[in-house]
């Protein structure tokens, strides 16, 4: 039992953890709490369904295709919205407010465009993988070894690669970055590339994970997420993979009826969030944040 | 047509841009004022609906007693959450304050021995029998419109709503005008320079919250009332950005421009249902109603793009940053 809700606690953390590095890389740069993000991962998870059902390609295809629309989708978006907030010197209101409105924006244009039923991909929900105790779905396997994937290739293009480097310096201290002689544009382009990537990525993991999703899926995802980008310090990228694994950890464990009796599970997205309460009051910077007045 | 001459349907949405002005009063209060981010108003709103409900069909209260409680209780939910989250970065406390919002719906949802559950209010009473919270207020709103001689229930509501949104926009006019609210103002612009003159902020970011969640509170009673049943889904964050909308469309830092902003979010809103136009009229009615979401989000991203301080706002008092 407990070694299952490990196994579940990873499946549902890994896909927060991907999304929650999307999340933090932007914010890192542009210091915009971006609510549109489940939206945009709605549509990656759509876009891959498009191809996955009535296209019939395979998973692997879809899923590379919905990952890529995002992108572009994150891409356009900068080029019309948030560089002519930027040019206006728009601060964290103004921001975080243009992206409520772009979130309804998006998530009305895709019910509109797909209809509000479920969908669901080309994937067996009865083949199971058992290990030992532990059962696994197809899709919860082919979740969470992407998503393991996903997060070692995230972690070391951010440790390793010069690009890496220039947006965890520009999330660090923007102005000191771009003396350094730094180019701002093309790192804004390249964070929200990989933010659109890796958006894509998390919606369609998380499709896969839940099974079957509505087009306005995106927002329940999007509060868990925000959640573990707040845990690891907003900004901070691998505070965002520590935190995304936490919840999702948390979440799964707190029903194991080994701890006290176990919480129900209806109340799960609610543990995530008496966590984090918690932990703020401890660290109100979040886990890897640094303190710092603003 | 027909619905949109009829006298019935403009009464409506009178009643609901009421509802929205005290709501969002809130939050101007709130933004407007103290420079919080709260995104979590609605929840304040659903603990006003739910406090009130619960202790008259559960414990037999009078609406009377009850409705007050219903406002404390909010005020208190300010309290609540206040207390751990207003030392926050104001980014955290922004994504904390709907992570609350939904914290109060999810609760509201599976509590079902308090509150009904996802069925709403008509399952708070014994199994089998709709409850009812609003026989008093009822009658109260009978013997108004008999009093006032006016046509239709919805013609009292209007005028029941609409004195009581003056009445608290008079009341946090004058208020905001003492010395309370000019050290608000001063800790919206600098809170350590307020702090050094030895004004506690943190008390009084803490009291424009725990006030803007009472106004919330209020709003919630005269939904309550308006609808006759409610449930968790009625409290879904949409609300809560609405009345940012609202407080953005009017101005942001005055008062009076609350009720202009909702009376003008109340037209776009109800008005575009009836979009019977091209383009509109190549979509069923059902995508229609997720057309006017796209407009209203369009209408968000418009203002804070073109006009960030509102229609009537005062750009040197305070532009949107």
């Amino acid at each position: 039992m407990f070694s299952q809700l490990v196994v579940n606690g990873l499946v549902t953390g890994s896909v927060y953890a991907i999304a929650a590095v999307g999340v933090s890389l932007v914010y890192g740069i542009l210091r915009l709490v971006n609510f549109a993000y489940g939206d945009m991962m709605a549509f990656g998870a759509l876009v891959a369904y498009g191809c996955n059902g009535p296209l019939r390609q395979s998973m692997v295809v879809a899923a590379l295709a919905g990952m890529a629309a995002t992108a572009l989708l994150a891409l356009a978006l900068d080029v019309a919205l948030w560089k002519p907030l930027r040019a206006r010197r728009a601060g964290f209101m103004s921001l975080f407010l243009a992206s409520i409105g772009l979130a309804l924006v998006l998530r009305q244009a895709l019910l509109l465009a797909a209809g509000p039923q479920p969908e669901a991909y080309r994937v067996d929900p009865y083949r199971v993988f058992v290990i030992g105790s532990v059962r696994l779905s197809e899709a919860q396997t082919i979740a969470v070894a992407t998503a393991a994937a996903a997060i070692v290739v995230v972690a070391l293009f951010l440790a390793r690669t010069t690009a890496g480097r220039v947006l965890r310096a520009m999330a660090d201290d923007r102005t000191l970055a771009a003396v350094a002689g730094i180019d701002v544009a093309r790192a804004t382009r390249l964070a929200w590339a990989i933010s659109g990537l890796l958006a894509g990525l998390a919606g369609v993991l998380a499709g896969l994970v839940e099974y079957s999703f509505t087009p306005d899926f995106g927002f329940q995802l999007l509060l868990p997420v925000f959640a573990a980008v707040v845990l690891g310090g907003i900004g901070s990228a691998y505070g965002a993979l520590a935190g995304g694994l936490a919840l999702g950890l948390a979440e799964e464990l707190s029903t194991w009826s080994g701890f006290a009796g176990g919480v129900d599970p209806v109340y799960k997205p609610v543990v995530a969030f008496v966590l984090l309460a918690l932990a703020l009051l401890l660290r109100p910077q979040g886990l890897f944040g640094r303190a710092r007045v603003a | 047509m027909s619905t949109l001459a009829s006298a019935g349907f403009w009464e409506f949405v009178g009643v609901v841009a009421g509802i929205y002005t005290i709501l969002a009063l809130g939050i101007q209060l709130q933004f407007g004022f103290a420079g919080l981010l709260n995104f979590g108003q609605v929840a304040f709103m659903a603990i006003g609906a739910y406090t009130m409900a619960i202790l008259v069909v559960k414990e037999g209260w009078s609406t009377w007693l009850a409705a007050p409680l219903g406002v404390a209780a909010a005020a208190v939910g300010g309290l609540v959450l206040g207390l751990p989250t207003l030392r926050l970065r104001s980014d955290y406390f922004a994504i904390v304050t709907i992570a609350f919002s939904e914290i109060v719906r999810y609760v509201a949802m599976n509590e079902d021995a308090l509150t009904g559950g996802s069925q709403g209010t008509i399952a708070l009473g014994p199994v089998g029998q709709a409850a009812q919270y609003n026989g008093q207020w009822a009658q109260f709103q009978h013997r108004m419109q008999a009093w006032l001689g006016l046509p239709s229930a919805d013609a009292t509501m209007l005028v029941i709503v609409w004195l009581a949104a003056l009445a608290l926009l008079a009341s946090a006019w004058a208020v905001l005008r003492t010395p309370w609210g000019r050290v608000l103002r001063s800790i919206r612009e600098d809170e350590d320079a307020a702090a050094s003159l030895g004004k506690n902020a943190f008390a009084y970011k803490l009291q424009a919250l725990a006030l803007g969640a009472a106004l919330a509170g209020v709003a919630g009673l005269f939904y309550a009332w308006q609808f006759s049943y409610f449930s968790p889904d009625d409290f879904a964050p949409l609300l809560t950005f609405f009345a940012w909308m609202i407080v953005l469309l009017g101005g942001l830092g005055r008062v009076f421009a609350v009720p202009v902003g909702a009376v003008v979010f109340g037209f776009i809103f109800a008005g575009t249902r009836f979009l019977g136009f091209a383009p509109f009229s190549w979509f069923a009615s059902d995508q229609r109603a997720y057309l006017r979401l796209i407009i209203i989000g369009l209408v968000i991203l418009a203002l804070v793009v073109l006009r960030p301080q509102g229609l009537l706002g005062k750009r040197e008092e305070m532009v949107l940053e």
